[in-house]
């Protein structure tokens, strides 16, 4: 069970963030082509959420009690489609995790990796720990956290030496 | 000035200062309150994170931006020191008349109500040209907890806002004194806690002057 690689891309569709954590996992593939991944990644996520069917759960919003006009609307409005979450190919899986915000994390595991989403999560926490409170941190802009990466690299270590 | 009529006859005399309807002011409130509360660490950070970044505005370099922090922290150092004083039991409220009773209570008392533990260590500089020189050590101090100083700023450290609460203390207690915090993580001996953070309190000569006339006396 190995961690191969985290991508993180702003909801804009840069790439912000681009590690790899295991040697020999993944081929390795010039910054230009990360950039190009993560352009395209993130049209075909656009479009991915379109095409799912969303659920008809807004349909009987004027029929609510009219009593509490804002929170009827809240509760009617349809999830938005969560689009493409996991890819998998014979040697690797390519795990999505889209924030409320749009920003993506993609990590790249082997195939037998369990509970990707928990540690998805926990990379996610971590983003917003040492990148978001971070005051020299400009939104949008690739991360130069040597906080965040000592901290990614250490808990992604204790889950590949698992 | 809508609101100020609700308010009543208090608030409209007084530019500046608003009263709440019932009279009561923060300082109606009882000392002791809040003495044992505790604060989330998160909305902390995004409001230190706020602070250094107004603080950033308009600065000339890295040496303009720690003053700022340091002034920011001044005031809560003077105002904190008379708290924490008479918060302790009535004997020992007198204020600290020694540069070492001083430093045990920044060490002791102020980082314990400020950061919820004691400073790690107190040194004094062993160069004899700097006899004046103190040093209070902290391995990870909370304010920079999520704070990423980036390379072109290598020499700031965020933690000048606490050397600011400090030097204030000192201060406030008559010891006045220049400090600065110093990163000194990741060199030597510094491996395991890269955060690691020298507050280096500089005592004025005329303190010294009468540290020495009391330890005659």
């Amino acid at each position: 069970m190995t961690v191969f690689a985290l991508i993180i891309i702003n909801k804009a569709g840069g790439l912000i963030y681009n590690r790899t954590f295991h040697e020999g996992g993944l081929n390795k593939i010039s910054t230009n082509d990360y950039l190009v991944l993560a352009g395209t990644f993130h049209g075909v996520h656009a479009i991915t959420t379109r095409l799912n069917p969303v659920k008809n759960a807004g349909g009987d919003r004027t029929s609510t009690s009219p009593s509490v006009p804002g929170a009827a609307n809240i509760v009617n409005r349809p999830e938005p489609s969560s689009g493409l979450e996991v890819l998998e190919s014979e040697n690797f899986r390519l795990q999505c995790f889209n924030t409320m915000t749009g920003t993506k994390f993609l990590l790249f595991t082997d195939t037998t990796q369990a509970n990707v989403d928990v540690t998805i999560r926990r990379v996610y926490e971590m983003y917003a720990d040492y990148v978001m409170k971070n005051p020299f941190y400009q939104l949008e802009m690739p991360v130069r956290c040597d906080m965040f990466d000592r901290k990614l690299l250490s808990y992604i270590r204790e889950i590949n030496n698992r | 000035m809508a609101h100020m009529g609700a308010t009543g006859k208090t608030g409209s005399k007084e530019p500046g200062l608003r009263y709440p309807a019932n009279g009561k002011t923060i300082f109606h409130r009882p000392l002791n309150r809040s003495k044992t509360s505790e604060l989330s660490q998160a909305s902390f950070a995004y409001l230190f994170s706020e602070m250094v970044s107004y603080a950033q505005k308009r600065v000339t370099g890295i040496a303009d931006l720690e003053k700022r922090l340091n002034l920011q922290g001044h005031p809560i150092g003077l105002k904190l020191l008379d708290l924490l004083l008479i918060r302790e039991p009535l004997r020992s409220q007198s204020r600290p008349l020694n540069i070492i009773a001083l430093l045990h209570f920044i060490k002791g008392n102020l980082w314990t109500h400020l950061f919820g533990r004691q400073a790690d260590r107190l040194e004094k500089s062993s160069n004899p040209d700097t006899p004046d020189e103190y040093m209070i050590i902290d391995n990870e101090p909370l304010v920079n907890a999520y704070v990423s100083v980036p390379k072109e700023m290598s020499q700031l450290n965020c933690a000048a806002f606490v050397a600011g609460i400090v030097e204030g203390v000192c201060d406030g207690a008559a010891f006045p004194a220049r400090v600065t915090a110093h990163t000194v993580g990741g060199k030597e001996e510094g491996e395991m806690w890269p955060g690691k953070t020298v507050f280096l309190v500089k005592f004025q000569p005329e303190v010294l002057e009468r540290e020495a006339l009391i330890g005659k006396s």
